[in-house]
């Protein structure tokens, strides 16, 4: 070994410094001890970037660690004065020593110490825990307090740190407990009073089991997943304009609730298109790939705007799925964790098939409920029995053809052409004008346009007119014109039509809505290439005209822009029969019967045929049953609520490897779909992975991450801290976990139960564990302050929603409606003045709306509701695993004065009022201390309430007018059997209840 | 926060944490009855060293010596030209009408002009040399003329997102992905407030007439990974000033404190029933909240302004106007308020930009200068950081008669707080395209910003998701020549 002289005699003294220290038996583990201290103070220069790595040597791997170096291996096992780490670490040249001082990174006198210590015992090394494959450990041995495994191995923890576990919670706090962790709501009295007194052992698995039952458990569940996925009813950028995606909200409701197993939970939110029995609920489903931000604005890069999105994904589902922060290997190989690069655009080609509008508007797809597809369903069914009716020919249908031609040979065509005499128009259209071809409007260049055309009939009957509608030789089809009004003058007096038939419909809107007088609506007509559409205009009374009488029509055209090179034609008949029954007839048709009969080929014969059967008298009935069974199918698609699914494109994305991230740079090499390859080993050279191979290799069981990851936040909810601290990451800049077996017992028993959400929480609500008192003794706040070791309970403050939920339910005006449209609670005037393209004014809603549970509030991301931001729900923009619980000002403010706290205080004191024997004050709080925290007051409590009311009953007497301004408050009616000072002094003290710490928090 | 909630990246809050409930249960012990504890709570200060409602940062003592105390930023948003505003442009006005020269725009990011021809601009405004100092300001700003020895130009910033959205996202937290900290939450969170009754974060937004009123989001005030209570609060002019901040009806300021006492004395018995150290947090949170229900309404009761403040101005208040938006920016300075950003957005100027740009620079130009020389008259101007500019500029190439989003090159301008007036520092190129001499990425202005205040950027960071992020995230240098 080669030494710098200066460095040798410090070197040499540091050895002698830690000579006692390498032999203490503490034992040093390189996953708990020596890998944190290399991820943070080493990797960012000798860690998994290739790109910014020093000296091309990492100190991540065995191989990097331990492979002979021009100067030596940094580690050699039970020798630290031949390893070279140890000579850079404890060097008292700046320039030799590590790390240097410019790179802010600093090791500590005990870090030095402990990586001396690892290697002098023997430099065991394991890589990063989180992607060993999880063995089930072996259960300890445990005691009476063990009610199932997870005591076992907590109480082994507890044993090892010398604490004992708090005693049991008491009934009511126990109950209030599991009824807000499980249900987000508290116990009703009932459930109260059932439990408390209950003798039966089994009492509380039977409470656990009726939550677990509980179609609010759905709810509950979904809104923690709902901030994984970033759920929200808005785009998020720019405009952040409304989308409707909340089927996928109920989806998620749903799934929870029938304990969908969570490796198909996973397979339909990510390829529920691709699984080979997708249905509509799968499609609804794999709205997951669906929920990111996307943008409308003008001026915003295709090309940009794509690489967001691709990223943006990557970022999700390594965060939700894999606790990764992939999203880190955008520009860069991963600091600390060996996601490369790579692995970053790997994951993002899997949803390089995903169909969506970079910059603009998505698509949304109608889904049918239940009932609607049933009723399509149905319908379909009739349709195709009428249909075949329709299509068989008939000797009585051929006979009614003979008829049929007989008499259209004998009378000739009936129509003449009305003649233009002049045309002008409104906005300064002109328009050519042939006295029989028709007239050609040019210089349409408003939103409206009014042709007013004046003509002379041929004819001494008017009964019908026929308005033509050609494409000019060589123009473009039309395409979602609009006649907005026609309208008839005859000799100067108006003429009204009785009504208006699209004979050819082709994508036409409602012929009556261009006669219907209102200009608003029309009928929006397109042509298909150079074929005509008409319009058939039956008046309301034949007319009698000569060639002098003065015929006069306006013709109101909106968007005429898309009517550009169209010839219009004005027809009209002296003929009273019923023209309904003949129509125009198709070009192709009239072609037909100009053949002999004799001479008629088959295909012709069997054209004619098929479109006698549209007009022949004996199937009317069944044409109309058709058409009525068409409207009714319109009617009901048009009642289907719409979704983004997602729809795989035959053509993916190409995506490419961007070098640091720059989407303009298209250098880089196309990238495959592909799991991280140091999880899951090289993809297959032979075919692409789908996101479906996605979702299966993340629940494969093989998979170390996904269960961890997910028991881990699940306990987190129930304890209000993951076993792995830092929830959102399980990389080596993650916590290590506190108790790993346990971790990976929990993991492969979900796993082994079939994924099974509802068992992986009754494990863990049932266990001794959970059940403690969360009361922290002085000794146990000195020895485990964070509550590390789960010697009590958590302490954890409720969910925005869940705050909101509570009083709701307390008051009694919670309305228990599973599902349906966002809903629009009290929102401050002007809050989302500051949004724009459009603007648009919030409208609370009326009635339910109003007092729906927090998880269906509208989710507007750039102006998220007030009072759910002031309680830390997250805009979900981003995943977000860990909700900051936050204790502001902003809070009190909320729950003081938001009219929906003011107005569920004032419900609440009416329903103590009702539910109390009269002025039975203390009776009143008894009972909302019962509804809102589940337990009974202490008697110091109630003599400051008791005192708040009579001060207040005092007070409001003598001003009226300011209880029923109170009392005013929010929506729902005053009741006028109360007495309003009485019910405003109540308000007021249900107002300090739902303001209290308590009321905030569950313990 | 609760349990496993507190910021561990603190360990001075770790030990007050300890030392309160400690303190707790001694005078508890000591026999101090609970509403004598909750008194002293609700009096504040003198609880600083057992953990005080007031967060007084993580930046103690300062990293470098503060110039500056506080910020208030004059956001222009929507992307003020440089060329009509602070970046004279002669070669470009010689080039008016032809194509832009592509060796200027090859590969770069355009915006709406994306596959049009590009064609030089003329600068639509005469620029003119002001005060002692000379600085070229647009003849559109004659008000900021008469400071123009206050200000520093920086004509050479640019900026890394092209659409106002992302852009904005870029220039309030230095990355365009969501859920990082705004600049003003970092300060917060480094530095305190210096203020018990109003938010040490305050965002006032107003629009004007010309330039399409850009929608902004929530998100460029959010505190993202940071805990909520270092969050931008919104002031609005109109309706409740800060959100839920009147009492309901029919409850007067004596019923709202009943109540309010009635909460604390409750939470009192709860601290001694369940000994939870955050019930003091809530405690002193509710004292602050009905503290700030009388004095957000004192800050924006402008009647005891005097006249000649008011004519200063230009605005007799309540008007939701940038001129408003300035004085009462000037009275929160006063109040302690951390950092106060004022959104105006109206630059806009994709079409007309002669008149729009004129137009906008009416609708900020005497306010700004007002509350210049409203803070130097106060002397609060030399601990004041003034800032004014907005997320990007726009092309020196025509857009009809207006001009494109551009984030190569574009100007903004400080003062006070440590800033040396009267100068200018970097340039673009002849035509204004790209920033070429001494450039300034937003990186660098977000160093330069914390600098002043006192922090050094690389050492103000906050562990989430796995790693240390900064304001400023692998970036920045402090522009140290246009220091004091």
């Amino acid at each position: 070994m080669r030494f710098l002289r200066g460095a040798t005699l410090a070197f040499s003294i540091g050895l002698a410094l830690l000579n006692g220290v390498a032999q203490a038996d503490d034992h040093v583990d390189f996953l708990r001890d020596v890998r944190p201290i290399l991820s943070d103070t080493c990797y960012t220069c000798h860690g998994p970037d290739a790109g910014t790595r020093k000296a091309r040597l990492r100190l991540d791997t065995r191989d990097g660690l331990f492979s002979e170096r021009d100067l030596g291996a940094p580690v050699v096992p039970g020798s630290p004065e031949d390893s070279t780490l140890v000579e850079r670490i404890l060097s008292d040249d700046e320039g030799n020593r590590m790390p240097p001082p410019k790179s802010g990174k600093n090791l500590t006198a005990n870090q030095r110490e402990t990586l001396a210590r690892w290697i002098a015992q023997g430099a065991e090394y394991r890589g990063h825990w989180a992607y060993q494959p999880a063995t089930k450990p072996t259960i300890p041995a445990a005691g009476p307090w063990a009610a199932n495994p997870i005591d076992a191995f907590i109480a082994d923890a507890h044993e090892r740190q010398q604490l004992k576990p708090a005693p049991p919670a008491d009934r009511e706090t126990l109950i209030r407990r599991l009824s807000l962790d499980l249900t987000g709501l508290p116990p009703t009295p009932q459930e109260l009073s059932t439990f408390r007194d209950a003798s039966d052992p089994d009492a509380y698995p039977q409470e656990v089991e009726r939550l677990l039952q509980s179609p609010r458990y759905g709810e509950r569940m979904a809104q923690y997943w709902l901030d994984l996925v970033r759920y929200a009813d808005t785009v998020g950028y720019h405009g952040d304009n409304h989308q409707e995606i909340w089927l996928y909200r109920d989806w998620v409701i749903d799934a929870l609730n029938a304990n969908m197993p969570f490796d198909q939970f996973t397979a339909e939110q990510l390829a529920g298109d691709l699984l080979p029995n997708a249905d509509r609920r799968t499609k609804v489903a794999s709205g997951y790939n669906r929920l990111l931000m996307t943008t409308r604005e003008g001026g915003a890069q295709a090309k940009e705007y794509e690489a967001k999105y691709a990223a943006d994904r990557v970022r999700n589902v390594s965060s939700v799925w894999l606790g990764a922060t992939l999203g880190c290997a955008q520009c860069h190989d991963h600091k600390f964790d060996p996601y490369a690069s790579r692995d970053f655009y790997g994951m993002a080609a899997f949803f390089a098939d995903v169909k969506e509008t970079s910059v603009g508007e998505q698509q949304p797809t109608q889904i049918p409920s239940d009932d609607q597809a049933s009723q399509v369903a149905r319908i379909d069914h009739l349709k195709e029995a009428v249909a075949q009716q329709l299509g068989t020919w008939t000797p009585t249908l051929a006979r009614s053809l003979d008829r049929w031609e007989a008499e259209r040979t004998m009378r000739g065509s009936r129509w003449r052409v009305l003649v233009p005499l002049t045309v002008d128009s409104d906005q300064g259209a002109i328009a050519e004008f042939d006295p029989y071809e028709g007239w050609k409007p040019h210089g349409m260049t408003s939103e409206i346009e009014t042709l007013r055309l004046s003509l002379f009939s041929e004819l001494s009957l008017l009964t019908t007119l026929r308005l033509v509608i050609q494409p000019s030789k060589g123009a473009a089809s039309v395409e979602n014109a609009e006649l907005a009004e026609l309208s008839l003058k005859v000799g100067g007096m108006p003429v009204g039509f009785a009504h208006a038939d699209a004979p050819v419909l082709r994508r036409g809107g409602k012929p009556d809505s261009a006669i219907d007088g209102d200009p608003s609506t029309g009928w929006s007509f397109a042509t298909v290439g150079a074929r005509s559409t008409e319009l058939i205009l039956t008046l309301q009374h034949p007319i009698e005209v000569s060639p002098e009488t003065q015929i006069d029509v306006q013709v109101r055209l909106a968007k005429p822009l898309n009517a550009r090179g169209t010839i219009f034609r004005l027809d009209s008949t002296d003929d009273a029969a019923d023209i309904q029954a003949e129509r125009a007839l198709p070009e192709e048709i009239e072609r037909i019967l100009e053949v002999v009969t004799s001479e008629r080929n088959e295909t012709q014969r069997a054209a004619l045929a098929a479109y006698f059967r549209t007009i022949a008298p004996e199937l009317a009935a069944s044409r109309a049953a058709l058409s009525a069974l068409a409207v009714e199918k319109q009617r009901i698609e048009l009642a289907m609520p719409t979704t983004l699914v997602t729809e795989s494109m035959t053509e993916p994305r190409v995506v490419r490897l961007l070098p640091r991230g720059n989407w303009l740079d298209e250098s880089g090499e196309r990238v495959a779909p592909s799991p991280p390859t140091f999880l899951a080993g090289e993809p297959p050279g032979d075919h692409r992975l789908s996101r479906l191979d996605l979702a299966r290799w993340m629940t494969d069981g093989e998979n170390p991450l996904v269960a961890r990851v997910f028991v881990n936040r699940i306990w987190k909810l129930a304890f209000g801290r993951g076993l792995v601290a830092t929830a959102d990451d399980f990389g080596s800049q993650g916590a290590t976990p506190s108790h790993p077996e346990l971790l990976d017992w929990l993991a492969i028993e979900f796993r082994d139960s079939g994924w099974d959400m509802k068992h992986l929480w009754r494990l863990i609500v049932t266990s001794s564990t959970y059940r403690q008192s969360s009361i922290e003794s002085d000794e146990l706040r000195q020895l485990d302050p964070d509550n590390v070791w789960l010697a009590r309970q958590g302490r954890v403050r409720l969910d925005a929603e869940v705050i909101r939920d509570q009083a709701l339910a307390a008051s009694g005006l919670l309305v228990p409606k599973l599902g349906g449209p966002s809903v629009r609670p009290y929102q401050p005037a002007g809050y989302w003045s500051y949004l724009n393209f459009p603007t648009r004014e919030y409208e609370a809603d009326k009635g339910a709306g109003l007092y729906r549970r927090g998880l269906y509030t509208y989710w507007c991301r750039t102006f998220l509701h007030p009072s759910l931001l002031a309680f830390d729900a997250p805009t979900r923009e981003e995943c977000t695993v860990d909700r900051p619980r936050s204790n502001t000002p902003l809070q009190a403010l909320v729950l003081l004065n938001d009219p929906i706290y003011v107005e569920l205080s004032r419900a609440l004191a009416e329903r103590v009022i009702r539910e109390v024997a009269s002025d039975d004050i203390p009776g009143r709080i008894h009972r909302a201390f019962t509804l809102l925290l589940s337990r009974v007051p202490r008697s110091e409590e109630l003599a400051v309430l008791a005192d708040l009311y009579t001060r207040h009953q005092a007070d409001y007497a003598g001003d009226q007018a300011a209880a029923e301004a109170l009392l005013n408050v929010g929506e729902r009616p005053v009741p006028h059997d109360l007495d309003a000072i009485d019910l405003a002094a109540t308000t007021s003290v249900m107002r300090v209840l739902l303001n209290l710490h308590e009321s905030l928090m569950r313990y | 926060m609760s349990d496993g909630h507190w910021d561990r990246n603190n360990p001075a809050e770790r030990a007050r944490r300890l030392g309160r409930r400690a303190f707790l249960r001694r005078t508890a012990a000591y026999g101090v009855g609970t509403l004598a504890l909750g008194d002293l709570l609700a009096q504040g200060r003198e609880l600083d060293d057992v953990g005080s409602r007031r967060w007084s940062g993580v930046v103690r003592p300062p990293h470098v010596a503060p110039r500056a105390k506080r910020i208030i930023q004059l956001y222009m948003a929507g992307g003020p030209s440089h060329l009509e505003t602070l970046d004279p442009k002669p070669k470009l006005a010689q080039m008016h009408g032809q194509a832009m020269p592509e060796s200027f725009t090859q590969g770069k990011p355009i915006a709406q002009l994306q596959g049009q021809e590009l064609k030089c601009f003329a600068p639509q405004h005469e620029f003119i040399r002001c005060g002692q100092s000379g600085q070229e300001i647009a003849a559109i700003f004659p008000e900021l003329a008469k400071v123009a020895d206050e200000l520093c130009i920086i004509r050479s910033m640019s900026t890394g997102a092209i659409n106002h959205d992302p852009a904005h996202t870029f220039m309030n937290t230095g990355t365009t992905i969501s859920g990082r900290p705004a600049m003003g939450s970092w300060l917060l969170y480094g530095l305190g407030s210096e203020t018990d009754d109003l938010p040490g974060f305050v965002v006032m937004t107003s629009t004007g007439k010309f330039g399409q009123a850009q929608p902004i989001a929530a998100r460029q005030w959010h505190s993202g990974f940071l805990p909520s209570q270092f969050q931008g609060v919104e002031f609005h002019s109109k309706g409740d000033p800060v959100l839920y901040v009147a009492s309901p009806p029919g409850v007067d300021a004596n019923r709202q404190r009943d109540v309010v006492d009635a909460v604390r004395r409750l939470n009192m018995m709860a601290q001694q029933e369940l000994d939870d150290p955050e019930i003091a947090t809530r405690i002193s949170a509710y004292e602050t909240a009905f503290r700030m229900q009388s004095s957000v309404p004192g800050l924006m009761d402008l009647s005891g302004e005097p006249e000649h403040i008011l004519k200063l101005y230009g605005t007799r208040g309540g008007d939701g106007s940038f001129a408003a938006n300035c004085l009462l920016a000037r009275r929160l300075a006063e109040r302690g308020v951390r950092f106060i950003q004022l959104y105006h957005r109206d630059w806009d100027h994709h079409g007309e930009i002669k008149e729009h740009s004129a137009g906008t620079a009416r609708e900020v130009d005497q306010a700004a200068a007002a509350l210049i020389i409203d803070l130097r008259q106060r002397g609060m101007l030399e601990d004041t950081l003034v800032v004014w500019g907005g997320e990007f500029g726009r092309t020196p190439m025509a857009q009809g008669n207006g001009r494109d989003h551009h984030i190569k090159g574009f100007s903004i301008w400080m003062a006070g707080g440590g800033i040396r007036g009267g100068m200018s520092w970097g340039a673009t190129d002849d035509l204004g395209y790209e920033a070429v001499e001494n450039p300034v990425s937003v990186h660098d202005l977000h160093a330069t910003l914390l600098h002043l205040m006192g922090i050094d950027h690389t050492r103000l960071t906050y562990r989430a998701q796995g790693r240390d992020f900064r304001l400023t995230d692998v970036s920045g240098e402090v522009v140290s020549s246009i220091l004091l």
